[in-house]
């Protein structure tokens, strides 16, 4: 890998290991994640997901290896986090220091359609609401690389499908890398531009998605992946005979490493 | 009346008939607005303090409950009255207040303190934690002949023993809230870059805040609970000063006074400690919602 690339890669792993006790969480990882490309991470429960993500955050130290993330990072967590004693706007405007933070904050919120809720307190937010307020605040600092830890996973599936649509056009409009920790099979191939599969805390296998957007589940491709993905985690479903045809194609169309 | 129809497998009952019809009988004789009439809700809750007053004033007149026992409703009423209008009750409130609120202010700051101290640093929990919790369990109630000793018996023992009784409701509810704030805020707090002092401002103290609020509470009574006592001590104003007074000549009706003031007292300031709430904590979802 060249100087210049390692350069423009915003997240670069190399060879890096956190282990708890005798047991190693992440074991000697590597990866790459170039700027404004879009990564989900899937993997069973006590794969070394979350461990990673929050290596990346800056919640959690490494035992070995080199880790490099920009400094302009922010994180979205399962559940919002939000201050219950700040109103919205104070809340996506904490811990920044610019004068003109009021501005900021409305701007952020309008942008996830929250205009109309700037005073609210997080109690009387709906959880769909209070979600795109903890994405206003992560997408205010404009971070190189923005962490999303199952921040769908507590939604109602029809507030999950708008957010999924806002997520994609709030990633277009800022461009920053994403890494999404998910278990949603379905969302990893709908958002990402590559998955990640972590099992025993080294990458099992990855795939490049590049079905089109705006995507679906219906589309041409889609189920193969799915399948796919579905039996390097271990559940194996069954894919109509024609459909099987164009799995195998798009597999190997998809596949990658 | 009451109609019930019945078609389709569905039911309804229409009771609205019945008011508009017109009065059969005797009831014809009693006007609307009495056969309308509802008593609310606040006359009944009265109802029964009502009564009791009212046998108790019997009881009184007739000789069943002797003066010495206690005196009659109508007599305290008076005496009440009289105490009001010549300002002999006005002047033992004020300095029954005085020291309640300056006992309560100085223990409540040296809780908060030292909860600050020992809730935000390690090193200040292992230095001030012990001694804190070897002095709360000393009821400070024993403290006094110690007290006396050091302080005399004028108005610094009585202060001071408010304040060691004020201090540590506060300090172990407000330790408590600092260390019990979700540690998820506290990381969320991180990842947004937040400095220690910035945790602390916009984070850890506003969380701890219902923490706060419930030791106050408790410091509060407790502090009403230390001016009885301290108030029969060799005083010459307060209430406790009237009732201990009141005592020697033994006038039940004075006494009685005095406990209905504490109560009244009592009342008041947890209304206003509310209101306090309502504000500081807006954001509770319990006052959000209404």
């Amino acid at each position: 890998m060249s100087n210049i690339e390692s350069l423009a890669a915003p997240v670069q792993l190399r060879n890096v290991v956190r282990q708890f006790g005798q047991q190693r969480v992440i074991d000697s990882l590597d990866l790459d994640i170039a700027p404004g490309e879009f990564v989900a991470l899937l993997g069973a429960s006590g794969s070394g997901k979350t461990t990673l993500l929050r290596s990346l955050a800056g919640l959690d130290s490494i035992d070995s290896g080199q880790l490099r993330v920009p400094k302009a990072r922010a994180a979205v967590f399962q559940e919002p986090r939000l201050m219950p004693w700040k109103r919205a706007w104070k809340n996506v405007i904490l811990g920044l220091r610019i004068p003109d933070a009021k501005e900021r904050a409305v701007q952020a919120l309008t942008e996830v359609g929250l205009a109309h809720r700037l005073d609210a307190y997080p109690a009387t937010l709906s959880g769909g609401e209070a979600q795109r307020v903890a994405l206003a605040r992560a997408l205010v600092r404009e971070p190189k690389l923005l962490l999303l830890d199952e921040p769908f996973a507590a939604l109602d599936a029809l507030t999950r499908i708008k957010m999924h649509r806002l997520i994609i056009e709030l990633w277009r409009k800022h461009t920053p890398s994403v890494l999404l920790v998910t278990h949603d099979v379905d969302e990893a191939i709908l958002l990402a531009d590559r998955v990640i599969v972590l099992a025993h805390g080294k990458i099992a296998e990855q795939l490049t998605i590049d079905l089109p957007r705006a995507r679906d589940t219906g589309q041409d491709g889609f189920q193969a992946i799915r399948a796919r993905l579905l039996s390097l985690l271990g559940v194996e479903v069954d894919v109509p005979a024609a459909v099987g045809q164009a799995a195998v194609s798009g597999v190997r169309r998809f596949a990658h490493g | 009346m009451s109609e019930k129809i019945l078609n389709a497998g569905s039911f309804s009952v229409d009771k609205a008939a019945r008011i508009q019809g017109e009065p059969e009988g005797v009831s014809r004789l009693i006007p609307l607005w009495l056969r309308n009439w509802r008593t609310p809700e606040v006359l009944l809750r009265l109802l029964s303090p009502i009564v009791l007053l009212l046998a108790w004033e019997l009881a009184s007149e007739l000789g069943l409950i002797p003066q010495r026992i206690i005196a009659a409703p109508s007599q305290i009423g008076g005496t009440l009255w009289a105490m009001i209008v010549s300002g002999e009750l006005g002047k033992h409130l004020l300095v029954s207040l005085q020291r309640a609120l300056l006992g309560l202010s100085i223990g409540v700051s040296i809780g908060v303190v030292a909860a600050l101290i020992t809730g935000l640093s390690k090193r200040g929990e292992v230095i001030l934690d012990s001694p804190m919790q070897m002095l709360r369990t000393i009821p400070s109630l024993a403290l006094v002949p110690l007290f006396i000793l050091w302080f005399g018996i004028g108005e610094f023992t009585k202060i001071a023993l408010i304040v060691t009784g004020t201090t540590f409701p506060v300090y172990l509810n407000l330790f408590s809230g600092i260390r019990n704030i979700d540690p998820k805020l506290i990381e969320a707090a991180n990842t947004l870059g937040l400095n220690r002092r910035e945790l602390i401002w916009h984070v850890i103290l506003p969380g701890s805040l219902p923490a706060f609020f419930v030791g106050l509470r408790y410091s509060l009574g407790i502090s009403w609970l230390a001016l009885v006592f301290v108030e029969q001590i060799n005083t010459t104003a307060g209430i406790g000063f009237l009732a201990s007074d009141a005592r020697d000549f033994m006038r039940t009706d004075v006494i009685v006074i005095c406990l209905l003031i504490y109560s009244v007292l009592g009342l008041l300031i947890d209304g206003l400690i509310r209101t306090l709430e309502r504000f500081a904590l807006a954001w509770r979802p319990s006052f959000v919602r209404n």
